[in-house]
């Protein structure tokens, strides 16, 4: 019987030394994982031609880093990225996804920019059922459907048509009323699918096509496919483009003289400050579409202290140093994201899906709610018409009324100069 | 009718800006064998420099090209020392030289990216954008000046080639090598020289690219193709091949841009270089 006790009595105390061992041990487990970095895991185009738009993205994505690390983290975590270089070649991005969710074992990821970096990490994504939220991809998850995919371009919720319904609604309401049309893009996936909507735009508005051709990349001179547009004699044209190629068809358009009553629409670079102040007056009188113009319409909260930090940031950099187009949007599909995690209170993908799907966030963007496709509920691909466009230099694209907003209504800051004339 | 005499015009001004991008490149590769797949790179990094002076010293693009090329003339007899000292002597040019021009051209991009970051660069100066006119066609001053440029510096070379010591001793340099030692040439001064010019033809060809539209640093890797193709086409080493082989594709695309869609441009004038390749093998002017 005291041998039964004596042996309890053992028993007893090597369960409270264990115990107590594992007090002891579990304080700077618990306290490490406390400390521990939530990582985000992205690629991001750093060097090939989408590098110029990935690098001012980087840096978007870097000021919000440094706000919400100032503001305590996510979970009272600081916040960490863990990204690398696609080279702006779709064929890397599912190397780069699969090492970042099973090498780098990062909490959330993001998509580096585009249409064309997005679509080939979405398989990999899916299978780990990861929140996806995107950078400017142009319809992508039309062919994946999958729940967790949340878009921060304001395309709306039918990309293809609702992305360049703004060029056509102007179009239309005008006097005298626009009858054909010529549809002419690059040969790759954006602009591709910018012209399968605009096709369907078209006939849904009436128009007669009288051209509709892609061009391949590498294309050295636009006069030509400019000079057949203008055989064809449209009211309208319809031009999805990447930069170097708007920047051509602008000078081509010149050269040419390109008749036409409207014409724009689905520029890529018509946005950069590079090219907006090398191309000057030439660019007067094209509608295109932007996402924000510092017009007095588009005053969103915290949109002007982002836009100070990103210059201050940027400067020097050799990357956009306005920043108008892309890093607001890259800051705000961050923001949004942590906002969404604080707000669930893990990083529980499901329940971080639910959340962003069923609720409207606050950003520098404005107000963003999402369809069930995870496009924005709501077109806001805005339609603005350069005016008053002058040899001055980049410092007039920072003041109101050289990129007049004409659509949506909603945002509108001033008329339309109908028919173009540069 | 107007519109075929404008593609025809568009094309041949065309052509002489693909002969520019190229004609280097026919004395590196078609004329020493040296597969120089780092030409396009110095083409940008002739645009990037052209931009620097453009911008900072308010000099018009052809006037910096023309003050870079003997820098890159310099450039290019560093370039071919070490091709040939660490390659070319021990014969094993074929493969490794490959991957040193490679390495060069990956090396241009990451140094031009962290130069001058990955925005795009483009000049503007006074005759870009207006255009004169000859009867119905329309010739823009962007693609005339490269265009007249090219014919100058494609004379110029052949004069230098044809009517020079140095010049018949590059001509004869890939061809025999004893011989030209025989006739008491130094064949690797030679091809130093020869080099240095191919070199110096991009830094021309850098003013004449960003002229046309923005350059970023990796867009050269778009033109490799292309240019490989036109000294391929044009009969490996021919200065005047060079020219017609350039026209043609330039032509070529055009005609096919203007009446059956851009998408086919490329397809067709490779297809037209398959094809005179197969009836003759040795290019347009190939020996």
């Amino acid at each position: 019987m005291t041998s039964f006790f004596r042996i309890r009595r053992s028993v007893l105390k090597l369960g409270a030394a264990l115990f107590a061992g594992a007090l002891v041990l579990s304080a700077p487990v618990q306290q490490a994982k406390a400390a521990d970095p939530v990582k985000i895991g992205f690629s991001m185009a750093l060097t090939g031609g989408l590098a110029g738009a990935g690098k001012a993205a980087l840096i978007a994505m870097e000021i919000w880093r440094e706000d919400i690390n100032k503001a305590g983290g996510l979970l009272g975590r600081p916040v960490e990225f863990v990204y690398y270089d696609d080279q702006t070649n779709p064929s890397t991005v599912p190397g780069i996804y699969t090492k970042l969710l099973t090498f780098d074992n990062v909490d959330l990821v993001v998509s580096g920019y585009a249409t064309n970096m997005i679509a080939p990490a979405m398989p990999i994504v899916m299978s780990r059922k990861m929140v996806f939220m995107t950078l400017f991809g142009l319809a992508v998850n039309e062919k994946f459907n999958y729940p967790n995919y949340f878009q921060i371009m304001p395309a709306g919720p039918s990309p293809l048509t609702d992305w360049s319904i703004g060029f056509f609604d102007v179009g239309m309401a005008q006097t005298p009323k626009p009858a054909t049309i010529a549809l002419v893009g690059a040969d790759a996936e954006f602009a591709r699918n910018a012209l399968i909507g605009a096709r369907e735009n078209a006939a849904k508005a009436g128009l007669k096509v009288v051209y509709d051709k892609t061009y391949p990349p590498a294309t050295a001179d636009f006069s030509p496919i400019v000079r057949a547009i203008q055989a064809e004699k449209p009211d309208m044209v319809f031009i999805a483009s990447y930069p170097p190629d708007s920047a051509g068809m602008v000078r081509a358009i010149g050269e040419v003289g390109l008749k036409a009553k409207l014409l724009g629409g689905g520029m890529v670079g018509l946005q950069y400050a590079s090219l907006l102040s090398k191309l000057g007056p030439s660019l007067n009188g094209i509608v295109n579409y932007d996402f924000w113009v510092p017009e007095p319409t588009l005053k969103f909260a915290g949109i002007e202290e982002f836009l100070k930090k990103y210059q201050e940031k940027a400067a020097g950099q050799g990357v956009d140093p306005l920043g108008y187009y892309l890093p607001p949007y890259a800051y705000a599909y961050l923001q949004l994201l942590g906002n969404a995690v604080n707000a669930v209170g893990s990083l529980d993908q499901a329940k971080l899906g639910d959340y962003i799907r069923k609720n409207t966030h606050k950003t520098v963007v404005g107000d963003v709610t999402f369809a069930p496709n995870g496009e924005w509920s709501t077109p806001r691909a805005l339609m603005v018409q350069f005016q008053g466009v002058d040899d001055s230099g980049l410092d007039q694209f920072t003041k109101p009324g050289k990129r007049v907003v004409l659509w949506p209504e909603k945002w509108k800051s001033g008329s339309v100069n109908y028919p173009y004339a540069q | 009718m107007d519109l075929f005499l404008n593609a025809i015009a568009a094309g041949v001004l065309l052509g002489g800006f693909y002969a520019a991008m190229t004609i280097g490149l026919t004395i590196s590769f078609g004329q020493l064998d040296i597969v120089n797949i780092a030409h396009p790179s110095f083409i940008v990094l002739g645009s990037f420099c052209t931009f620097v002076l453009h911008e900072h010293a308010g000099l018009d693009p052809i006037a910096a090209g023309l003050l870079l090329a003997p820098v890159f003339f310099c450039i290019g007899i560093g370039v071919y020392s070490v091709y040939y000292t660490s390659f070319e002597r021990r014969g094993d040019e074929s493969l490794r030289g490959l991957a040193f021009f490679f390495g060069i051209m990956f090396i241009m991009e990451v140094l031009l990216i962290m130069t001058f970051g990955v925005d795009y660069r483009l000049v503007e100066t006074w005759y870009i954008g207006e255009s004169i006119h000859i009867g119905p066609v329309g010739l823009p001053f962007r693609m005339l000046a490269p265009f007249c440029v090219s014919l100058v510096m494609a004379g110029g070379l052949y004069l230098y080639l044809s009517r020079t010591f140095t010049g018949r001793a590059i001509l004869a340099v890939a061809q025999d090598r004893l011989a030209l030692q025989l006739m008491g040439a130094d064949p690797v001064r030679t091809k130093q020289i020869a080099f240095g010019i191919g070199l110096a033809t991009t830094a021309i060809a850098g003013s004449l690219l960003i002229m046309l539209g923005p350059v970023e640093p990796s867009v050269g890797r778009l033109y490799i193709g292309r240019v490989f193709a036109i000294v391929v086409l044009g009969g490996m080493g021919s200065i005047g091949g060079t020219i017609v082989a350039a026209m043609i594709l330039g032509v070529v695309e055009s005609i096919v841009a203007t009446f059956y869609g851009p998408s086919w441009a490329p397809a067709v004038a490779f297809g037209f270089l398959l094809i005179t390749l197969a009836v003759r093998p040795a290019g347009l002017f190939g020996r």
